[in-house]
């Protein structure tokens, strides 16, 4: 059972710090569980740090850093089966992997190569949603419509805490409510919008106040105690299944890296606060705790992270490895009956290129 | 085939396609338990149940966002915006979303809704309660658009919608909802998208015109009797356009008038006449002209008259183009 601890803003924790604050336990967890959670964590941080790697070496390009965002990401889609539908942020972008989707995929979408654009309906992971809290609604009317169908889907959507300010994370909370869709809303709150601090996003005292406008439970738990994170998630999936509707949860952390690769927060973050939470990361919780539990040897934990780097070279290697993409593909996939004049823009590209 | 007014051939069509595909469903602002505020969608609610017919709360990105999601959940939603300004909320996910989410998926995935509205002026209403935004539609890549003028087209271009596997918009010509009435077929019926109509054959001037400018374009056909011969095209659908049935009729004529509602700047007009110039030049005996409403917010009710298009108006076009 989760600790919950007002003092720190009534965020909910698991992972203890190996002094004075105690570990806890979640019931069910299993030491192979502990460890898939591990490799996933391990996978996620491998995936994002050699991900900035490559686009300094320009291999890859303009990169939406989730660095620390691990434990939220891991923690919540742990919760989840496989017929439940995951629906991203640009943040999120790796999520699939956790999935079984290559690591190749994920690379191409960075790499702006058709071959990054996933069928959303293998892994039941929705495309990326680039602008902020559109896809709120989507997670909702998928969850709602499956739920019409007869069907045990749950849908959970990530997006930040400056999503919260967008009309369409109103309006998808606002439905969800009124529908009682199986949704999940899973906010990690990593306090900043590129440059904007959460205090200048709302006036709100958290951003789980907010649910209770919406008729749900708002959680807050600490984003960075993937125990605590997977807890609450599967407290909103049984009350999802259930019929009881949709659950709020506020995954809080700091964001101690820059928005993307873009970026540069040296001239609005404070160092001090990025410091603390560097040495606070997520991973290496997860990681001392599996330690202090004995379910951890630090020999396997090399393992484990030496497999992930090597699931990223064989990624990069073969989204390097995608052919070119026909100029061509241009004018597909738009409409499954095209209107004509698109044929003959193709024919005029194609003659103009001298093809 | 029996006699309906436009309204009613929406309402046909709607129960038609509910009953023939069990995946579709109603989602909007008063379309349930009212029946919509036009009664467009009366009677479907008792027919087919709140899950068939839903009532949704007062959020049209809302209604819009969730239907993509209703889609990738196997649903082929069909939404309506209660007015035609009302539906500037949801160009959030049509822009972002709606017409691009196939793409986003290569193909792999389809996103078959519906979004119908009324729309267009004169019928003396409130601010907003008149516009004619198909332009913001048309724009948008991976989106068709189709405007019915006459009530067997309004229930087969709504039917051919909702099969459709692309997103399709329609409009409806709230002007002439309840004085268009005309004969409708029975049960099933499809107007294909794309697909022009000729209302009427004319051998001097071609008027296009589509929705509710299309009998206006036939009242002034009338008034221009003896004088000049006109052919009035109602184009049906704005994407895909009928370009070989357009091309046809102006390459007899020689001549064109454009007749739209909405503001000229980029209008469809705009659209229209730039095909004609890159197609059709050498057929052309006189200049493209276009009879619009004026590049201002859609006017007090009192005097909307002088705003929309009228047969005056297009009178005077076509003898400015006869006489060029």
């Amino acid at each position: 059972m989760s600790q919950v601890l007002p003092a720190e803003g009534g965020l909910r924790r698991v992972i203890g710090d190996g002094e004075a604050l105690p570990d806890g336990e979640v019931e069910g967890l299993e030491p192979d569980a502990l460890l898939a959670l591990y490799r996933n964590l391990v996978l996620l941080r491998t995936y994002d740090e050699r991900s900035v790697v490559y686009h300094r070496q320009g291999r890859i390009g303009t990169y939406a850093i989730f660095w620390n965002h691990e434990a939220m990401q891991v923690g919540s889609a742990f919760a989840l089966e496989a017929r439940d539908w995951i629906f991203p942020s640009y943040r999120e972008s790796a999520i699939g992997l956790l999935r079984g989707m290559p690591a190749s995929t994920v690379l191409s979408w960075w790499r702006g190569h058709p071959a990054g654009w996933w069928n959303p309906a293998e892994l039941n992971v929705a495309s990326i949603c680039v602008p902020i809290a559109t896809h709120v609604p989507h997670a909702v009317g998928l969850a709602w419509g499956a739920r019409l169908k007869g069907e045990d889907r749950v849908a959970l959507a990530y997006f930040g805490d400056g999503a919260t300010s967008e009309g369409a994370f109103h309006e998808g909370a606002t439905f969800a409510g009124v529908l009682k869709a199986p949704a999940i809303l899973f906010c990690n709150n990593n306090q900043w919008a590129i440059s904007t601090p959460l205090e200048a996003q709302t006036a709100a005292p958290t951003l789980a106040d907010k649910a209770i406008g919406y008729g749900m439970p708002g959680i807050r738990v600490d984003g960075g105690d993937v125990l605590a994170v997977f807890e609450a998630t599967r407290e909103a999936v049984t009350r999802a299944r259930g019929g009881e509707g949709p659950t709020f949860i506020e995954a809080v952390t700091y964001r101690a890296a820059p928005h993307a690769t873009a970026d540069d927060p040296s001239i609005y973050i404070d160092p001090e606060r990025v410091r603390e939470e560097m040495e606070n990361e997520c991973v290496g919780r997860f990681e001392r705790y599996l330690l202090r539990a004995g379910v951890l040897t630090d020999t396997r934990a090399d393992e484990i992270k030496q497999e992930a780097l090597e699931l990223m070279r064989t990624g990069i290697a073969e989204a390097e490895g995608e052919p070119p993409a026909d100029p061509g593909l241009v004018f597909e996939h738009a409409y499954a009956n095209p209107p004509p004049v698109l044929a003959d823009d193709l024919a005029e590209l194609r003659r103009v290129l001298g093809e | 085939m029996s006699e309906r007014f436009l309204v009613e051939a929406v309402n046909d069509a709607l129960h038609v396609e509910l009953e023939r595909d069990p995946t579709v469903l109603v989602l909007g602002e008063d379309v349930g338990r009212l029946g919509g505020v036009f009664r467009a969608t009366a009677g479907l609610q008792e027919r087919f149940g709140a899950d068939r017919c839903v009532d949704t709360p007062l959020a049209e990105a809302g209604i819009l966002g969730t239907a993509v999601g209703l889609c990738m959940a196997g649903w082929r939603p069909v939404c309506e915006m209660q007015y035609d300004a009302f539906s500037y909320p949801a160009l959030d996910q049509l822009i972002n979303h709606v017409g691009r989410y196939r793409w986003r998926t290569r193909g792999k995935m389809s996103f078959p809704l519906v979004i119908r509205m009324p729309y267009g002026g004169g019928v003396r209403a409130p601010e907003l309660h008149d516009d004619s935004p198909e332009t913001y539609y048309v724009h948008t890549p991976g989106v068709k658009v189709a405007i019915p003028s006459t009530p067997a087209d309004a229930k087969g271009l709504l039917a051919a919608a909702i099969r459709d596997p692309d997103p399709v918009v329609i409009f409806e010509p709230k002007l002439i909802y309840r004085t268009a009435r005309g004969d409708v077929p029975e049960g099933e019926y499809v107007v294909p998208l794309g697909e022009a109509r000729i209302a009427r054959e004319g051998s001097d001037v071609t008027l296009v015109a589509y929705g509710a400018m299309v009998p206006l374009a036939e009242r002034a056909a009338d008034a221009l009797e003896g004088e000049a011969s006109c052919e009035v095209l109602d184009l049906r659908s704005l994407k895909p356009l009928d370009e070989d049935a357009l091309l046809a009729s102006v390459g007899k004529t020689g001549r064109a008038v454009l007749v739209q509602e909405a503001p000229r700047v980029c209008g469809y007009a705009a659209e229209v006449a730039a095909v004609l110039a890159e197609k059709a030049i050498f057929d052309l005996r006189g200049p493209v002209l276009r009879v619009t409403g004026y590049d201002v917010p859609y006017p007090y009710w009192q005097i909307e008259d002088a705003y929309m298009p009228s047969v005056e108006r297009v009178r005077d076009a076509v003898r400015r183009v006869l006489a060029a």
